[in-house]
This record gives structure tokens, sequence and C-alpha cells, in this order.
């Protein structure tokens, strides 16, 4: 019903080009936001951008599902694809599209109070260009039909990122290193996917990766293809953060300004991901050999181990935004899990778990940002005592990180379940046992905290404890609404996770 | 054998730089050094796609007299495939069949412009957080500011034991 109205009341010109927009109108907006002279309106312009953003998202979402075959292809400057440079949605990137706009206007509503407490008066434009840059970047690798063009905005995301990163440095010298460390492997890992796009221009002579995919199977046992494979591969998971390429991650999301950390874990490895399904299974076909064996001897494994290894970690983290980003490191080892079952059951079941982490990792570090603000402490000792002080942010807290464990009724609950099965279909009743074991020691990492949060008295009475600002704290109660109203009606995410599982592997997987 | 190794001594000297530059950008402690190995890194990259573009036999991606399309007024724009390169181009992938002239691969060289661009903005913030990095801690060495920043982690951790015994107090 709301994709009619949307299409009804959308002016022509927004249909026509709103594939385009949703990387665009950051783009354009964000070198205004520099110049801007004060703060405020910096802020409002952002809010006003990301809501653009999101309505063109959606706009392309109703768009995609109304048009028979499900694809948009719009040439960019009228040059025809596979010459000219394309932007081509489907199911599956329109649903990132939308994950990543949705999590942008929510953060920069939010976006307020976290940075006048953490970034200097006179910088909080430039550090909202940055974020829309960032945006900006995140929604063009998720549009762009074009190998190079992504490499281009996956750098764009990139280069903001790491200036988001160390603007935490003004609360936390440490936030330099961090970002410093992120600049080095980010770039690393962009050089090695460029490198393989090289490799297989070499051999396809194009960049179009729809036109690369229909010259791949005529290729078959080429070398140079499946070094190109390797490097992507390789390249990726680095900005995916797979384990065990993950060792920025963690100081980058401890140290980076509150606003950062929450985008970031929601919206930033989940684009990277997004590009690997692409590659795995739009662009290379699960059929080569080579693939079935990276699949069942690297991805699956690399799965596995990030999900007990960083979940292990998490455990014994006593920062919280530590530990919830290498619990973040542990949920992109589920998405990876499913994503090597390579059947649409597991892929959808990665593309659901992907949807819904991003709302409870969204919700979980918004919470920690009103504790930032409040208490001027993330440390573990530092939430005892605030459910009685702060009960709104701390329940919203509670609700997303029961999610994160996957209790019943929560969205983190249905995605782990239709992991488990998909995962059951195939035979990998093993893995089934290990997944289950990982949210034991996510009930161990996440308790810790509710405990101290419930039921220990605050450590320090005399510190200022109050509940969170009114904007930090309505968009943390529509994640956490969300949460539990995706818990019991999954029928729109598992839609598009469906949807978008099926416009990677194409139609016949839908047997 | 040794043709073989010849023939490819630009793909030799590729691998060579790659393998020394990311060693650089592991192993080095000073961070200048970690971007120049970053830096080298990308200019090879550089080096690989430029390499690709070679066409053996091909001139400079100029276009030469004979390979002018003539066009006047009211003619068909350059570009336009016609019908017959439709099919050719969908049969062979082979674009500009009709030229008189080989030309090298002009594409890989415009890409590599992008590719400058986005490693020169990468050199500037990391130089950038350089600057900063030493203005915090007084130091470029990647060793020291580890050691720095346990030193830090230590003393929060002191602070935090003394609130707790005041509190209790």
């Amino acid at each position: 019903m709301i994709i009619e109205t949307l299409l009804v009341s959308a002016p022509d010109w927004a249909i026509r080009h709103s594939a385009v927009l949703i990387p665009v109108v950051p783009m354009i907006v964000a070198p205004i936001l520099a110049l801007s002279p004060s703060g405020r309106l910096a802020w409002l312009i952002t809010i006003a951008a990301t809501a653009a953003t999101f309505y063109f998202a959606l706009l392309t979402l109703s768009i995609v599902q109304a048009t028979p075959g499900g694809i948009i292809s719009y040439p960019i400057g009228n040059w025809p694809p596979p010459i000219g440079i394309e932007v081509r949605i489907d199911a599956l990137n329109a649903m990132i599209l939308l994950i990543v706009s949705g999590m942008a206007f929510l953060a920069s509503i939010f976006a307020w109070p976290t940075m006048l407490a953490e970034v200097r008066k006179e910088k909080i434009g430039l550090f909202l260009c940055a974020f829309l840059l960032c945006v900006s970047g995140l929604c063009g690798v998720a549009a762009t039909g074009d190998a190079f063009n992504l490499f281009v905005f996956l750098e764009i995301s990139s280069l903001s990122t790491y200036v988001l990163v160390a603007m935490g440095s003004s609360r936390d010298r440490r936030a330099l290193p961090a970002a410093f460390d992120y600049l080095i492997m980010g770039t690393l890992g962009a050089s090695f996917y460029i490198i393989g796009v090289g490799f297989l221009y070499a051999v396809t002579g194009t960049l179009n990766m729809a036109d690369i995919a229909a010259q791949l199977p005529a290729l078959t046992g080429n070398r140079a293809v499946q070094v190109g494979f390797a490097f992507i591969i390789v390249g990726l998971g680095i900005k995916a953060a797979m384990w065990p390429l993950h060792q920025w991650l963690p100081n980058a999301y401890a140290y980076s300004p509150s606003l950062v950390t929450m985008f970031l874990a929601a919206t930033a490895t989940k684009v990277a991901l997004y590009a690997l399904i692409r590659w795995l299974f739009t662009i290379f076909q699960p059929d080569y050999a080579f693939e079935q064996a990276l699949f069942y001897w690297v991805l699956a494994p690399l799965g596995i181990a990030a999900m007990l290894v960083c979940s292990f970690q998490a455990v014994f983290q006593t920062d919280v935004r530590r530990m919830l980003a290498y619990s973040s490191v542990a949920q992109v080892g589920y998405m990876i899990l499913g994503i090597s079952i390579g059947t649409a059951a597991g892929v959808s079941a990665g593309l659901l778990h992907l949807f819904n982490h991003a709302l409870m990792k969204g919700a979980l570090f918004m919470a920690v940002a009103g504790v930032c603000l409040t208490y001027q402490g993330t440390t573990i000792r530092d939430f005892a005592g605030l459910g009685r002080s702060a009960p709104f942010t701390m329940t919203a807290f509670a609700i997303a990180g029961l999610s994160l464990i996957g209790v019943p009724l929560t969205a983190g609950f249905l995605s782990k379940l239709q992991l488990g099965y998909a995962l059951f279909d195939h035979g990998w009743w093993w893995a089934v046992l290990l997944v289950v074991f990982s949210s034991l020691l996510a009930v161990f990492y996440i308790g810790r905290v509710l405990q101290a949060v419930f039921f220990q008295p605050p450590i320090n009475p005399r510190k200022h404890r109050k509940e969170a600002p009114l904007l930090l704290l309505v968009p943390l109660w529509i994640l956490a609404l969300a949460n539990i109203y995706f818990g019991i009606d999954a029928s729109f995410p598992a839609g598009l996770a469906r949807d978008g599982a099926v416009a990677a592997l194409g139609m016949e997987a839908l047997q | 054998m040794w043709e073989f190794i010849l023939d490819r001594a630009g793909y030799w000297a590729i691998i060579g730089l790659m393998m020394i530059s990311l060693y650089i950008a592991f192993s080095a402690e000073n961070l200048i050094k970690r971007l120049v190995g970053l830096s080298l890194f990308q200019t090879t990259i550089c080096l690989f796609y430029v390499t690709l573009a070679k066409v053996t036999g091909g001139t400079a991606p100029i276009l030469l007299e004979e390979d002018i399309p003539v066009h006047g007024p009211g003619d068909e724009p350059p570009f336009q495939a016609s019908p017959e390169d439709a099919q050719l181009l969908a049969a062979t992938g082979e674009r500009f069949a009709d030229l008189v002239h080989t030309y090298s691969n002009p594409l890989p060289h415009v890409l590599m412009l992008t590719a400058i661009v986005v490693g020169v903005a990468t050199l500037s913030v990391g130089l950038a957080l350089i600057v900063r990095i030493r203005e915090a801690y007084g130091t470029i060495e990647a060793d020291d500011v580890r050691a720095l920043d346990i030193e830090t982690a230590g003393l929060q951790d002191a602070e935090a034991e003394k609130d707790l015994r005041e509190a209790t107090a």
C-alpha cells in the first residue's frame, strides 16, 4: 500500500532519476555544509539531505518492486552501458540503500546533542560535511553497476570515515592512531580490490558488472580470473571486517565520536558485505569449482571462527563500546556463514541478519552514546545502576541487547532461526550447534552489562546521572521498537531479504 | 625460459615493488615510512594498469588521420554504433574493429588518473593524521605510541579505583 501511494505521489522527475539521486543528493549538499556559518544550520540541512536520500531510497525500492524483472538501469550522462557508467538497482541493492539511508537519517537526528559534547563548535559544519560524504560514498557503492566506480565510491566513504574517526581525538587521543591504522588497512583493502578488477579487466575488457558476468562463463579455468577473484575477495573482506582481517575495527569503533560509531556499525561493514555478495553470486556464478571450494574451505571456517573467537573476546572487554565492536565482527561472521552456504535460503538468512544487525547495533550504540553524553564514561562499571536513573535509555539498550542475543520475539531471533534452518537444510548441523554456542557467549557479554545496569548500585553516587536528551531518545526508541516489531512480524525484512537473495542468485534459485 | 621471464619484465618489476611496499606498510614502526609504503603500493597499481593497457604493436591512443571519422553537418554522431558494429560487439567484445592503426588502450590510463587522485587524497589525510598524532603524543613511532596508550589505560584504571574507594569510604 505504501508502495502505491509513494509511486502515485512522486513527481515524474523523481521517478525517473531516483536511483542516481540517492548518492548524488548527499554529495552535492556536503560541500555546502563545509561553508555553512553556523553549526545548527548545517545540522538542519543534514537532516533535510538525509531525509531526501531516505525518500529516494524508498521510492527506488517501490519502483524496483513494481517493475517486472526488478531491475532499474540508469545510464549516467546518457552513455549506454557497457561503455558508459551505469547505476543498476535490483532488489538486493534497493534493500542495502534503504538500510544505509534510513540509518543515516536516524543518525543525523541524534547528531546534535552528541556533536555539541564531542566536536568543537566551529568544526560542526565540516564534521557534518564528512558525514554526508560518507553517506554518499556508501550509497554509491550500493547503487553503482560499474566495478571501477565501486572502488571510487568505496574510497570516498573510507576517506571521510578516517576523518570522522580521527575527530574523536578531542575526547580521547587514542582515536588518532586508530584512524591511522584504519587508513592503512582500508587503503590496502581498496587497493587489493582494484588489483582484482584490473585482472578481470585484462581478461574481459569491460568494467560493467553485468557485462563481466556475461563474459565470464566463456573463461572457465582462466588463471587471471581466479587471481582477480582472490584479490577482490581479500580486498572486500578487509572492508567488511571478515575475520581475521578485522583488526582495524575495534579501535576505530571504540574511540570515534558517538555519531560515527553508531552510523559505521550500522552501515559500513554491511555495504562491503553487499559488494562481496554481488561479486560472489551475481558476477561470479557459484557453480565455479573454485568458488565452491572457497565457500567450503575459506568462508565458512572464517565465519565460524569470527563468531566464536570474537564473541569470546567480547566477553573479556571492560569497555562497552569495544565489547560491542567485537560483537560486530562476530555478527559479520554469522552473515558470512549464511553466505557461504551458497543457497538462496542461506543468502537470504545472511541478508535478514544484516538488516536486523543494523537495527540492533544502531540502537545499542545510540544508547551507549546517551551514556557517553550524560555520564562521560563507557566502561561497564560506569553503567552500574543506570537502570534506575536513566530507565528509558537503558530499557532500549536492553531490548536491543536481547535482540543481539536472539531472544524470541525480537528481530535477532528470527534471523538466527532462519540461518539455522538454512544450515540444517544444507546438512551443516554442526554449524547450527556452533551458532547456538556463540549466542550463549552473547548472553554472557550482554548479560554482564545488563546485570550491572539493573542489579548493581551506582559505583559513584556523586557523579551526575540523568536521562539522555530527547533528540537521542526518539531515534533510539524507533530502533528499539523496530527490533520488537520485526521480531513479531518479519514479513517486511524477510521479503526484502528473499527478493535480495533471488536478485543475487538469479531467478532459477527460487526453486 | 629466459625469454619467458624477460617477456614479462614489467610484471616482475611490479610484483617485486608490490611485495616490497606491502612489507614496508606492515612492518615499519615509523608512521611516515608506513605511508611511504602505502603510497608506493598505490603507485605500483598504476604501473600494473598502464602495463595492461599496452597493445602489441599499438601506438599512443591518439586518433591518427586515417582513423578520424569523417562527418559533416547532418551526419550521424561519430560514436553511434552501427547495427553491424553492435552485432560484432555482442559476438566478440571487439569494439572498434574498423580502425586502420592499432592503438594502445586509453581506458586504464583514465582509470589511473582517478586512482592517482584517490592516492593523493589518502596520502594527505594520512599525513594530516600523523601531524595530529605528533601533537598529541610527541612521537611518530608506532611502538612508542602503543607504549603511551598502555600507560594511559593504566592511569585510567588507577583513577577509577580511586573513585571507587572514595565512593565507598
